[in-house]
Order: C-alpha cells, then structure tokens, then sequence
C-alpha cells in the first residue's frame, strides 16, 4: 500500500497489480454471468432463431411465448400441462417441510443441549453418522416401508421423508446454537416452576430466532433444490419442479424446442435466486452455518 | 455441567421420534440393504444368501468399475477447483474491491440453484451444434472445437466445470469470511518486513484458514459421493460409461433394472467409502477436543 501523507493528496492506486487485480475479477464475474444470460436470452428467442446457433446474440424481438408454453403446455412425454403444476407441488412439499424439520430440530437440539436426558450422547452420535451416509442405502427399505403404511407416492411421505433426512443438520445447527446459550437462564426458570415446554416456546425460541431463519433457509432452499427424493418418493401426481424440468428437457421427443426448456429452467431456479436476492445476509450465513458444520 | 436433577420425562419423551428415526430409519434401513446385498435378490427380496457373489458380480461389471473411476477424477478436480477457485476470489476481494459486494453477489448466485438446473445450463452452453462451439465458429474460427458433453473423453471434465462453477462460491464466502476474522496487526507486521502481498496470502493467511476451508473440502467431497442429480441432467451417464457415477448406478439397478443385490452391495461399498474417507477426520477432531478439555 502507498504510504500515507496527512496533508498530501488522495495516493493513486493504480497499479498494474491493481489492474490485474480488476482483470481477473471481471473476467471471473463474466464466467459466473453468461450461463444466467445465455439462459435468459435463449428463453426470449424463436426457435429459427436458435437454429442459427449464435448462443451469445440477443434475440431479435422479445417474445415471451416460450415462457407461457414452459409454465403452461410444455411436455413431459405424452402429457403437455407444462412446469405449472410442477411448481405448485414444489411449493406444498418444501413449505410443510421446512416448518416441522425447522420446529423438531429446534426442540432436539434444545433438549440435547439444556436437558441431556440419559442417552443424549449417543442419540446424537447416531443422528450425525446417519447425516453422514450416503442416501442410496436407505431407499430401497425406506419405499417398501412407506408403501406398507400407505405413505409411498404421496405428499405426506415426501414431506416426512425431507423432514427424516433434515433432522442431522438442523438438530447439528440448534444444538450448536443452544449450547452457547447461558444455562443459569434455564435453571432460573426451572426454579420460577416452569416446565420442559414452557421453557422452550417462552424464552428459548424466542432467543432461537435468528438461527430459526438462517435454518430455515437453508432447509427451503435444499428441499426446493431437491432431486433425488422427490424423484423416488413423490409419486407421478406430487413430482417436484425439479424432476418436472428435467423430464422436460431430457425426454422430450422430436425436435427439442431450446427456448421452452431455458425459459422452464428459470422458472425452476427463480424461487431459491428470489431467496438469495431478498434474503442476502441471511442466505449466506445459512449456507456458511450449514457448511462449517464442524 | 447438566441441570437435571431427577431424569426429565418430557426432554426424553421430546426426542422419542428423533430415536425412532436413528434407531429404525438410520441403523434398520442400512442393516436391511446390507442384509440384500448378500442375497440373490432381483425385483423382489430374497432370503437366499449368496456370500459375496453380489460383491465380486459388482466388481467385474464394466460400469461399476468406471463410475468409480468417473467420480475418483471428477472428485478430486471438482473439489480442488472449488477450494482453488473460491480462494483466489476470495483473496481477490479482500483487497478493497470497488463493487465488492456485486462482485460476492454473482460468484455466490449459482450456489442457490439445484444440480439439476446447473446441469441443463451447462448442456445447454456445451452444445456443439448451437452453443459455444458453435457461436465461436460463426466468428470465423472454424476449427474450434468445445464439445466436451459429446466426447467421451472429455464429458467428465464438462461435469467439473459445470460442478466447479456452482460450487466455488460457497468456498468463496468461507474463505472471504475467515479473511476478515485475521488480526490487522498481522498486515502490518507483515507488510513492515516487506513481505509481498500474495506471500503473505500463501504464507500467513492460508495456513489460517486451514481448518475452515478443510470443512468446506470435506462438505464438498461428501457431496461428490452423493453426486448424482447433475450427471441425470447434464450427460445421463453418457455418452458410454464415460460419466457413469456410483450414485447412478445404484439408482439405476434399484429402480430401473430392478437388480436389488447388486445394487444394495454398491450402497454398501458406498457406505464404507464415507467411513474410510470420513473416520480419520473425525477422530482426528475427537482427539483435538480432547486435548483441548484436558487442558
């Protein structure tokens, strides 16, 4: 850095460290960027204009149309209802979801950390290695299970299943968080005569709420970005948007029409960008929580 | 120390379904599939155990073999990539960056969206008859050849960049904010002693970083394992063997060829992969807590 003088002018940076500095981050900014925008352009264009193969052009008119057949016609094989329902279902699955995996894990990681009734240790233990294993081992066993109490192919047995493989990183996140909590704060209460529950939704969740957010986005945004479960558990009538997008794409027959499918993966990814554009600081610290997990 | 004085009914009733799910969903599932995976089972479960047959079935299939391969490379380059990557962007924004947090907000962005939109994105970009190749050949250059999602050799690496490109970012907000947690005295001491700038990243700064950016290689690796919605998106597999994954192959012979030993053993084989790659990392922390608390 240039050495400073506290009456002398503002000291120029502009080296060529500096420009390199520039060069590299624009040049990255523009790799991030121009998969978003050959999407979006994509979306916007004619399919004779595709052909034309100038991915990077801007399209000649702005034509929505594209966008309407991805919401509303599009085809999934022989069925042409379009992404629409796909999102709706998306919507009942991850909504649901998230608030009971958001509340159980709380609860566990509150009485992990306060209460440490006989076993806690151990149940804990067990809950990381499960977070740990590989999903494929369990799904043959857990589908002939559900199908046995009637949850196989409907939106309670989606929805449970988020809930079962949530509960080792959100009880991780609340326990991690509950631990810092001072326990005199817990003993205080016990000795004023208030019970396992009253503690929890009068003083602890309270205090919980910003790791109920930053959980709570974390959980929206994996569940909505889910694949795999929903594709084995949902059932034809409750496929999330995600496996919708993909039979779309990926098994359309004849000619495939580029801009239905740019314009169906956007709607796909809007709700989670939605998320991370209005939510920021909070996605962020979602992901870094989730990610640094110790 | 624990506040209980005498056992607490509620806090264990509380976290009798937590039980349940550890108990009988984590342990019961994972027993059960292991248990097939030494049966002759098909489309159905069977009871007829055929010792080991699954397993040496499993390791002289052709596909098998090459996922393993597939995700051996695409691991190892995803990962470093991302760790790579997101640090350089990292030490890039720490420099006083005008627009910093535009700059954050687009390295970040893709991180929000699932596998399965990356991987159509990027079969979209990869194209060769309309994407980048070519657009590039429309510009006069004739011979330029991108067509990493058709050729066998190189679709692998057209699934770490998609990967790469989804994931640095998240590195990048790790790294950014370890960055920022660094003492300012460590600057200047270091800057007084005429140490370059990058030096002092490599030098000072990463080895500072370490564990934090050990949990964000170890989060991606375990996600490697698990690789499988943005293989189904981007390649299916194809074209060949050439981006066949684990993750796939179980899928495929559970739901699809309806070969239930076969492809429980491979979920077994998975699950002692998780242990081996994991338990040393593990223990590794035990062992530094421990020392911690006899201190």
């Amino acid at each position: 850095m240039a050495r400073l003088h506290p009456n002398g002018p503002k000291p120029a940076q502009i080296t060529a460290g500096r420009i390199g500095l520039y060069v590299f981050l624009v040049v990255a900014a523009l790799f991030f960027l121009l998969p978003l925008y050959t999407m979006v352009v994509t979306s916007l264009k004619s399919m004779d204009e595709i052909r034309l193969g100038q991915i990077f052009a801007l399209p000649a008119t702005l034509d929505f149309s594209a966008w309407a057949t991805a919401w509303s016609g599009a085809c999934m094989g022989t069925v042409c209802v379009g992404i629409r329902s796909g999102f709706w279902n998306s919507v009942a699955i991850t909504l649901p979801s998230v608030a009971l995996s958001v509340f159980i894990g709380a609860v566990n990681g509150y009485a992990l950390s306060l209460w440490r009734p006989r076993g806690a240790n151990l149940l804990f233990g067990l809950l990381m290695a499960g977070g740990l294993i590989p999903y494929q081992i369990f799904l043959y066993p857990m589908v002939r299970a559900m199908a046995n109490i009637d949850l196989y192919n409907s939106l309670a047995g989606i929805i449970l299943v988020h809930v079962i493989f949530g509960l080792p990183l959100v009880t991780l996140l609340f326990r991690n968080y509950f631990v810092s909590v001072p326990e005199e704060l817990c003993k205080a209460a016990r000795v004023d005569g208030a019970g396992f529950w009253r503690i929890f939704f009068e003083i602890m969740l309270p205090i919980a709420v910003p790791m109920v957010v930053v959980v709570s986005m974390l959980q929206f945004t994996g569940i909505w970005n889910d694949f795999l479960l929903g594709l084995v558990f949902a059932g034809r009538d409750n496929l999330p948007m995600t496996v919708q997008l993909n039979n779309i794409v990926n098994t359309t027959m004849g000619e495939r029409t580029y801009n239905v499918n740019m314009a169906a993966t956007i709607l796909t990814a809007i709700v989670p960008l939605a998320i991370y554009f209005l939510s920021g600081r909070w996605f962020v610290r979602g992901i870094a929580a989730g990610a640094v997990k110790g | 120390m624990s506040i209980k004085r005498k056992p607490n009914l509620s806090a264990t009733i509380a976290l009798l379904p937590t039980w349940f799910v550890a108990v009988v969903v984590f342990i019961g599932t994972m027993a059960w599939s292991i248990r097939l995976s030494f049966t002759n089972s098909t489309l159905f479960p069977s009871s007829t155990y055929v010792g080991l047959a699954q397993y040496s079935k499993l390791f002289s299939s052709a596909k098998w073999l090459a996922s393993l391969q597939n995700v051996l490379i695409f691991g190892v380059l995803y990962v470093a990539g991302c760790l790579l990557l997101g640090f350089l962007l990292a030490a890039a924004l720490d420099r006083k960056i005008r627009f910093e947090s535009a700059f954050r907000t687009i390295f970040l962005y893709p991180y929000a969206m699932s596998f399965v939109v990356t991987g159509l994105i990027w079969q979209w970009m990869l194209n060769p008859m309309l994407g980048i190749q070519a657009s590039v050949r429309s510009l006069g250059w004739e011979s330029f050849v991108l067509d990493w999602v058709v050729n066998r050799d190189m679709a692998i690496y057209a699934l770490v960049l998609a990967g790469v490109w989804q994931g640095a970012g998240l590195v990048m907000v790790i790294a950014l904010a370890g960055m920022r947690g660094i003492e300012a005295e460590q600057w200047k001491a270091a800057r007084i002693d005429g140490i370059p700038v990058w030096r002092i990243y490599v030098s000072i700064i990463l080895p500072q970083l370490g564990p934090a950016l050990a949990a964000a290689g170890m989060l991606l690796a375990m996600g490697v394992i698990k690789t499988y919605d943005i293989v189904v998106a981007m390649t299916n597999g194809g074209p060949g063997n050439a981006t066949e994954v684990p993750a796939k192959f179980i899928m495929d012979n559970l739901f699809g060829r309806q070969n239930l030993g076969l492809a429980t053993a491979g979920a077994t084989v998975l699950v002692l992969g998780v242990i081996i790659a994991v338990a040393p990392f593990r223990y590794a922390m035990h062992m530094r807590d421990k020392a911690k608390g006899a201190a």
